[in-house]
């Protein structure tokens, strides 16, 4: 048994650790949600999030000592922010007709869901750090990090209020839409994957993408322009107060 | 072969959006300069070709990407439990809002000039 521990002590603080439980908890959640015929309720990020904590909390694992594996994974955010030009280059005629609207789109929703949440957090009480830390909450969590610091917020409770948000848009993005009426046409599909890149960046444009390509594509505008826009906007209005 | 040219493509890319954020003090960070670039190039045949496979792999699988950022959430839950209730409402209610006024505004312009 202490064969076994120091087997467990040993294998637990290699890289290999975080990055294998990483990959093969994720395939698991990836085959469940499958199953599940795609649900948002099942959503692969979500379940391979709260089982690799429950995991990390029982053995006892720190984060870093994950993290020095999942890292790899992490890594590979940058490249795929790079390849997102892919999608819209493929949309390229379509980008040149609507660049108007997509932008008056991107700006009024980005705005909407920054203001909701100021407005919303400044009525309910909350502290003012946590109020403008909620302000990039849209964008990407890397770039909301950097906006929230910039604006006097907390950088690590900016990060965990866009995943936060992301999950949520992605788990009921398709009820929403539902029930505002946005169809299942070309137009729908763009509106429904716009507005998730808009308001729930990455995490929602990867449930855009599994359900539909061409959502999944404007999605990808989407979340690029959210970041030029937020990273403009947020700290010239924040500078007004 | 391909598929290894792209990922350098898009890793020198981001280098050079890294670079260029730097430099001149721009509010984007690397990757999205990078990506801006991207596109520029992407009207390079010899650039598309090495870039598709790289970037359908990646995008495929962009949910895993967040997995490692989102266990890291988990272990900070002390800092969203102790605002509780009011901040879920928050984060909810303002997602719901910015998914709505998005989806509803881009439906709008599209259906009112269609060209």
């Amino acid at each position: 048994m202490t064969d076994f521990v120091q087997l467990w002590v040993y294998l637990a603080s290699t890289p290999l650790f975080g990055l294998n439980a990483t990959l093969v908890v994720y395939l698991l959640a990836l085959a469940f949600y499958t199953r599940m015929g795609q649900a948002p309720w099942a959503n692969p990020v979500l379940w391979s999030i709260l089982a690799l904590g429950t995991g990390l909390w029982a053995t006892g694992t720190a984060y870093p000592t994950y993290f020095a594996g999942a890292q790899f994974i992490h890594f590979l955010l940058g490249p795929a922010v790079v390849a997102l030009a892919w999608p819209l280059w493929e949309r390229r005629a379509a980008l040149r007709a609507h660049w108007g609207r997509f932008t008056v789109a991107a700006v009024l929703g980005g705005a909407a869901a920054a203001a909701s949440a100021v407005g919303l957090a400044w009525v309910l009480g909350l502290p003012a750090e946590v109020v403008l830390s909620l302000a990039p909450k849209s964008v990407t969590a890397p770039v909301a990090m950097g906006i929230a610091d910039k604006v006097g917020g907390i950088a690590s409770l900016a990060a965990v209020f866009a995943v936060l948000t992301g999950l949520v848009g992605a788990l009921s993005g398709k009820a929403l839409f539902a029930l505002l009426g946005i169809g299942q046409d070309a137009t729908g599909w763009m509106a429904r994957g716009f507005a998730l890149g808009t308001a729930a960046h990455g995490i929602g444009a990867a449930r855009a993408l599994q359900v539909h390509p061409d959502a999944g594509a404007w999605a990808a505008l989407a979340l690029g322009l959210q970041v030029v826009v937020a990273s403009l906007l947020i700290p010239l209005v924040a500078g007004w107060f | 072969m391909q598929a290894l040219q792209g990922l350098a493509i898009l890793l020198t890319l981001q280098s050079a959006g890294e670079a260029l954020s730097r430099l001149l003090q721009l509010p984007y960070p690397g990757p999205v300069i990078g990506m801006v670039l991207l596109l520029g190039a992407l009207r390079w045949q010899a650039v598309q070709v090495r870039v598709q496979t790289v970037a359908s792999f990646l995008l495929g699988h962009l949910s895993l990407l967040f997995v490692p950022v989102g266990v890291g959430v988990i272990t900070q839950f002390g800092l969203v439990a102790e605002h509780g209730l009011r901040l879920l409402v928050v984060i909810v209610v303002s997602t719901w809002v910015g998914l709505a006024v998005t989806a509803v505004v881009l439906r709008r312009l599209m259906k009112s000039t269609a060209p």
